[in-house]
């Protein structure tokens, strides 16, 4: 972003220095050493590199992101579709609300062994274990942005004369815009710890299969580097998509009156 | 009920589920062209009969007609400012102006024309691409009422209005509303809390009793309005005996 805040600036700063800081433990505590299987954080870095160089760190996440944006970009459509169809019709609510509520509080480990039993070892399983995973929060997002619609701008609407349709498009949908939107992040989110459980658990593939490995023949460096970078990865995701989120939906722009 | 009433109630009650009892049998016809006022204490049901008369919640019992036919749910002869303003909090001022005319499917040029013209008459030319949380309390009821002004609707609806702002807000508001009224031929059935409000605006003043609310009185102050000053309206005696009379009623139910 070529704009730069002067107010941000300090708070870059305190954010470099809490990085430094943080680095600077693992450093030093991979150098005591604590554990031969923790590396200080220059070698986690030079493995980090190695793996960029030598392309099985690219290969892995192509192979990652394959389940996972299928499932979110699922999640998109039919969570929201759901969502909506809950906060809007009472029959859709009445028999779909009571599924995202158990989907929300199961372990999702306890699943994996019965999605495989089902649907095998492949990519649907993979695409299932992101898609009960990031499905609820997707739904229940949109769902409680549709139910809080302010009433009395529903009611406004009736005075003017808007039909049902009208109400929904121009002022339900845009009234749960932003909590929807959110549901998605939510949802991107739980989708990474998605995916990242079922390579461990259904069969080692992409990222999974690289810590995988890599602990299994003790490179720790390689299987740190390959932790560091999907946690570093998901985070800026996220952490983009968030800044998306103020920029479409300003909060401003949301309060009720 | 007289003739030329344009809203007329008939024996309305309602019931709330959960068995509160708001309004019984209220019966009385509001005149053409006139501003009344519904007057009475808090929870006495002011607001929903204003709703039942705006049609947008049904009586349990009785039935209102508005220019002779019966009232099944809103209408385009009718307009309401709400109490909370209910803007739409992502829309322009010009857009929240707008916005009954586009519920209506007028185009944009055609609905964002009249648009500008209500908000210049309610003194917010300037604001037209501000949101509402820019704006005052005041400021914000005026995009009410320019939105109410803007379906050019007969008969405007108004539940306490100026209740959110300050006293002499309050005060200019009251001036801009008779000012506008002298210039437009609508009919207003506004609700308030305040004495002094309802003697101020109103042709005629509508007291209900305490809940289950029902009309206990009807008084016409008869203020010679002209081109006369608010000051001078405030030393007029019909004015004074008005709210004198107000209070000899309403006191009773506050004991
Ligand atoms: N949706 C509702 N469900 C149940 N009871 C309601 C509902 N709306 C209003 N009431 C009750 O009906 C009564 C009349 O309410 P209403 O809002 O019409 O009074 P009001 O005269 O406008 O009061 P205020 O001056 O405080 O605005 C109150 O006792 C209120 O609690
Ligand atoms: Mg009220």
């Amino acid at each position: 972003m070529p704009r730069t805040h002067r107010p941000e600036n300090p708070r870059v700063l305190w954010h470099l220095v809490s990085f430094a800081l943080v680095f600077g433990c693992w450093e030093i505590a991979g150098r005591w050493p604590i554990s031969v299987a923790f590396p200080p954080f220059s070698q986690t870095v030079l493995a980090l590199l190695r793996m960029l160089a030598d392309g099985s760190l690219p290969k892995a996440y192509l192979s990652t992101l394959q389940p996972l944006v299928i499932g979110v970009i699922l999640c998109g459509i039919a969570g929201i579709g759901f969502g909506i169809g809950m906060g809007l019709s009472r029959a859709v609510e009445w028999f779909t609300l009571p599924v995202f509520i158990i989907l929300q509080a199961a372990p999702m480990a306890a699943i994996i062994p019965l999605i495989t039993y089902i649907y095998g070892i492949g990519l649907t399983a993979k695409v299932l274990a992101v898609v009960f995973l990031a499905a609820p929060v997707v739904v229940m997002n949109s769902y409680k942005g549709i139910r809080n619609t302010n009433p009395s701008l529903i009611q406004m609407c009736r005075a003017f004369l808007g039909t049902r349709s009208q109400e929904v498009v121009k002022i339900i949908l845009p009234h749960a815009g932003a909590l929807i939107f959110a549901g998605l992040r939510l949802g991107l989110a739980m989708g990474f710890i998605g995916v990242v459980i079922a390579e461990l658990l259904i069969t080692p593939t992409g990222i999974g299969d690289l810590i995988t490995y890599h602990s299994s023949v003790a490179d720790y460096p390689e299987m740190f580097a390959a932790v560091a970078s999907i946690i570093l990865i998901a985070s800026l995701t996220i952490h983009g998509l968030e800044r998306l989120e103020r920029r479409l939906f300003p909060p401003e722009l949301r309060g009720s009156s | 009920m007289s003739a030329d009433a344009i809203v007329e109630v008939a024996g309305v009650g309602k019931t709330y589920e959960g068995r509160v009892q708001a309004l019984v049998d209220v019966s009385l016809g509001f005149p053409s062209g006139k501003l009344s006022t519904l007057l009475g204490p808090s929870g006495c049901g002011k607001t929903t009969l204003l709703k039942i008369i705006g049609g947008l919640i049904p009586a349990t019992t009785g039935e209102v007609w508005v220019k002779g036919r019966k009232v099944e749910g809103p209408g385009p002869e009718r307009a309401f400012v709400f109490q909370d303003f209910a803007l739409l909090p992502w829309a322009t001022v010009l857009r929240n102006v707008a916005f009954g005319l586009e519920l209506r499917g007028v185009p944009t040029a055609e609905r964002e024309e009249i648009a500008r013209q209500q908000i210049v008459e309610v003194g917010l030319a300037g604001f037209e691409s501000t949101y509402p949380h820019q704006l005052s309390g005041g400021m914000r009821q005026r995009v009410g009422l320019a939105r109410a002004l803007a379906v050019d609707a007969d008969i405007i609806l108004m539940d306490e209005p100026f209740s959110s702002v300050d006293e002499q807000t309050r005060r200019k508001f009251q001036e801009e509303l008779l000012d506008l009224l002298r210039r437009k031929q609508k009919t207003v059935i506004f609700v308030t809390h305040s004495i002094e409000e309802a003697a101020y605006l109103s042709d005629r003043i509508v007291l209900l009793s305490p809940r289950p609310g029902t009309v206990s009185k009807i008084i016409q102050p008869n203020i010679a309005r002209g081109q006369r000053s608010a000051d001078e309206i405030r030393r007029d005696k019909n004015y004074l005996d008005a709210v004198d009379e107000i209070w000899q009623i309403l006191r009773r139910y506050v004991a």
